[in-house]
């Protein structure tokens, strides 16, 4: 099946806007709209244009080298490779079980990597869309417009993620691209002295991220008709859920909803994500189409991320954010919400939420443990998932005999998103452009909608970018009418 | 007095200046020897006090009098005036350390001896900040037959402290060189060319010798935290002198 905008029954005479790359996201995306003469909108894309090879060149190397290498697929979420990837290597070692040092470490370390990724997408690549409007002038809706005009804001944002990229100082010894992580624990343990660096500063940190709940859900509040509507797209849910239906962002079991919040599948072990998940290709992206097996590829698309979780979830195991959630679905009872920009509310939501789990883990004196490392009978493979800051990753290995990686597969979080945010921006182009000469304002739309799933375009196509942008408006022969260029 | 000897050496050293310093020497020292006794670091990869000077690598390539010379393999000579530090020296230095860079695959951000690597360390001390010329990306797989043992080719620079050590010391002569010129490539003495058809074992001292990254023991990479790597806290110009005196001090 073809999606509706998918493809322009007759593509020939349309003329072509390229949005590209798309700006203010992780990694390089383009997104490539066709118009005909009275500027009805025929087809949207959102391309993913690069392609690494991870998956590839990480065979032959050994099983022990590949949390610290893998990593390298992004600068922002490393942590989330680095531990999805131990994750699954340390069922290679035999690890079934880790010592609750080790656990507890890398649950900080990944907390930390979520408060931080959490902090950075909300204050500095979304809000200017936010503060001052979708279409306010390109000139002031960035990240320098937020410092001039909401420096305590982007004060915030910062000092937020300074503190979730100490976290992760302190527990992979760097802030970005450590080794904390090894198949079956972790290298180091949290001295007294780390955790007293960071917990004076947890109630500074709790009261900002307090904050960025209220900001969030006051700017939603204040658009609330356009933001429900904005993009607006129905699917299903993915995510990991903990124990007893918690929220877990670090381990637990595989869990679908339909759009209605029905229960798909429940309790999946990670081993086995092959079973109810499966991958579609397009000819024009390097992002493959994940899908729920048994309901196809046309039906069985999902959203994953933080709107997914927590209303995945049955709740969050902290009072602030479970208090957070709770008034974030009393606005619509008992009907799931599928507006893109409300992931803005439920990231700060998470956001929070992280900041509570971290606080709680400074007080835990098995962080300062010293039995960092278990192992048990060697196996030939391992499936890793976690859940990203952007939404479920999954990391799956196997091993030879000789220690070597024979086989690696990767499902990068805003993989799981794609045909969620083609469909969404497809909403937005109808919505927004059809019919109308598009202008920068009006195409900053369909960014918007792809910003609000937070994607990290590198991560999922395994392609490096840079982040200008460029828009190119060409008649129907081809000739280039206008350039908007955004250094 | 030289301002490297203390009261009670023998007065009658004789000396040669290094960048300027006097470094007394005994008869038997080459310039590097004399040198790193008297705490003087001079970069270098292929020498190791345990074995003889190889004088492979270059790396430690001074003026002798205005003349270049490696110093591991040029004996101390009185009155000799030597030039290590200029800037001529370390970017001839700089550029054999970028030749090894290209012609092999080091790549140190998912390399487990990064933090431990006499390479990469020395390119840090010369203030390498970039590979400069054209990557060569050899094809060279990992050997991982050996139950304990992995020999990751990619980063061999030829050294041949493992030859040495495993010849010299362990007696089994379990590495060679073969090939020449750019198609040089460290084997391994096995008729199937496998490392686990030769008799190393992990108690040898082929094992230790490494200044790279190419025979590690398996399974314990990344074990050592950052902050905890030989070269995080200090720099190999000191590392190296204090191990240099540990290890022709004697005692151990």
């Amino acid at each position: 099946m073809t999606f509706v905008l998918e493809k322009a029954a007759a593509p020939a005479g349309l003329r072509r806007i390229v949005i590209d790359p798309v700006s203010r996201v992780e990694g390089h995306g383009k997104v490539t709209i066709l118009l005909d003469a009275d500027n009805r909108v025929h087809q949207v894309r959102l391309h993913i244009v690069e392609f690494r090879g991870f998956e590839r060149f990480i065979q032959g190397r050994p099983y022990w080298e590949v949390p610290v290498m893998v990593q390298r697929l992004c600068g922002i979420c490393p942590v989330s490779h680095h531990l999805a990837a131990s994750k699954a290597l340390d069922l290679v070692v035999g690890a079934k079980k880790l010592t609750r040092t080790a656990e507890k470490c890398r649950r900080l370390m990944h907390y930390g990597q979520i408060l931080q990724s959490h902090a950075l997408h909300f204050y500095h690549l979304a809000s200017p869309d936010l503060l001052f409007g979708f279409d306010a002038p390109v000139a002031k809706r960035n990240v320098v417009g937020v410092i001039a005009e909401h420096p305590e804001l982007a004060t915030q944002g910062v000092l937020l993620r300074k503190f979730g990229q100490e976290v992760i100082r302190i527990t992979a010894g760097k802030r970005v691209h450590g080794t904390g992580a090894i198949p079956g624990g972790v290298n180091k343990s949290v001295t007294h002295a780390e955790r007293d660096e960071l917990l004076p500063q947890m109630p500074q940190i709790l009261a900002w991220a307090r904050g960025a709940v209220r900001i969030a859900v006051d700017l939603h509040r204040a658009h609330q008709e356009e933001y429900d509507g904005f993009g607006y797209v129905r699917s299903n849910l993915l995510s990991l859920v903990g124990k007893n239906g918690d929220l877990d962002l670090y381990d637990g079991t595989l869990r679908a909803r339909d759009a209605d919040g029905g229960i798909l599948f429940d309790g999946v072990d990670s081993q086995n994500y092959r079973a109810h998940l499966k991958e579609d290709v397009r000819s024009w992206s390097y992002m493959k189409f994940p899908f729920i097996g048994s309901l196809g590829a046309d039906l069985g698309w999902y959203k994953v991320g933080p709107l997914a979780r927590i209303q995945n979830c049955d709740r969050i195991p902290t009072p602030l954010a479970e208090e957070a959630r709770q008034e974030f679905l009393a606005r619509s009872p008992g009907k799931l919400v599928h507006a893109p920009l409300a992931y803005h509310t439920a990231r700060m939501i998470e956001l929070l939420h992280a900041a509570e789990v971290i606080d709680g883990l400074l007080r835990d004196d098995d962080l300062h443990g010293d039995d960092l490392v278990a192992k048990g009978p060697r196996q030939i493979q391992g499936v890793g998932i976690i859940e990203a800051p952007r939404g479920t990753l999954i990391h799956h290995y196997e091993v030879d005999s000789q220690d070597l990686v024979t086989m690696c597969n990767l499902i990068v979080s805003t993989t799981h998103n794609n045909q969620a945010m083609n469909e969404a921006i497809r909403e937005v182009a109808r919505k927004y452009l059809d019919g109308k000469e598009p202008t920068e304002g009006l195409l900053n739309h369909v960014e918007v909608a792809i910003r609000a799933f937070d994607p990290c375009l590198s991560c999922a196509t395994h392609a490096l970018g840079k982040m200008p942008l460029v828009v190119e408006l060409r008649s129907a022969d081809g000739a280039l009418v206008e350039e908007i260029v955004r250094e | 007095m030289s301002d490297a000897t203390k009261p009670g050496d023998a007065p009658s050293l004789p000396t040669f200046t290094l960048d300027g310093h006097d470094v007394p020497f005994t008869p038997d020292q080459t310039i590097l020897q004399a040198a790193m006794a008297a705490g003087h670091y001079i970069p270098h990869l292929c020498f190791h006090p345990e074995f003889k000077p190889h004088g492979s690598c270059k790396v430690c390539t001074v003026k002798v009098d205005g003349r270049t010379m490696a110093s591991c393999t040029t004996q101390a000579r009185a009155g000799a005036e030597i030039e290590s530090s200029s800037d001529e020296v370390r970017d001839l230095r700089r550029n054999l350390v970028q030749f090894l860079f290209t012609e092999g695959n080091h790549f140190c951000p998912s390399c487990e001896q990064s933090g431990d690597c006499k390479l990469q360390a020395v390119a840090y001390e010369l203030g390498m900040t970039s590979s400069h010329f054209t990557q060569m990306f050899p094809d060279r797989p990992v050997d991982a037959s050996h139950p304990d043992v992995l020999l990751d080719f990619n980063r061999c620079i030829l050294c041949e402290l493992c030859v040495r050590a495993s010849a010299e010391v362990d007696g089994k002569d379990v590495f060679a060189l073969s090939g020449r010129g750019i198609k040089k490539h460290l084997i391994v003495n096995a008729e199937s060319g496998r490392l686990a058809d030769t008799r190393l074992a992990v108690e040898d001292k082929a094992m230790s010798v490494c200044p790279v990254g190419v025979i590690l023991r398996k399974r314990r990479g990344f074990r050592v935290p950052i902050g905890q790597r030989t070269y995080d806290a200090r720099p190999i110009s000191e590392v190296a002198v204090d191990q240099y005196r540990r290890a022709t001090r004697g005692d151990e």
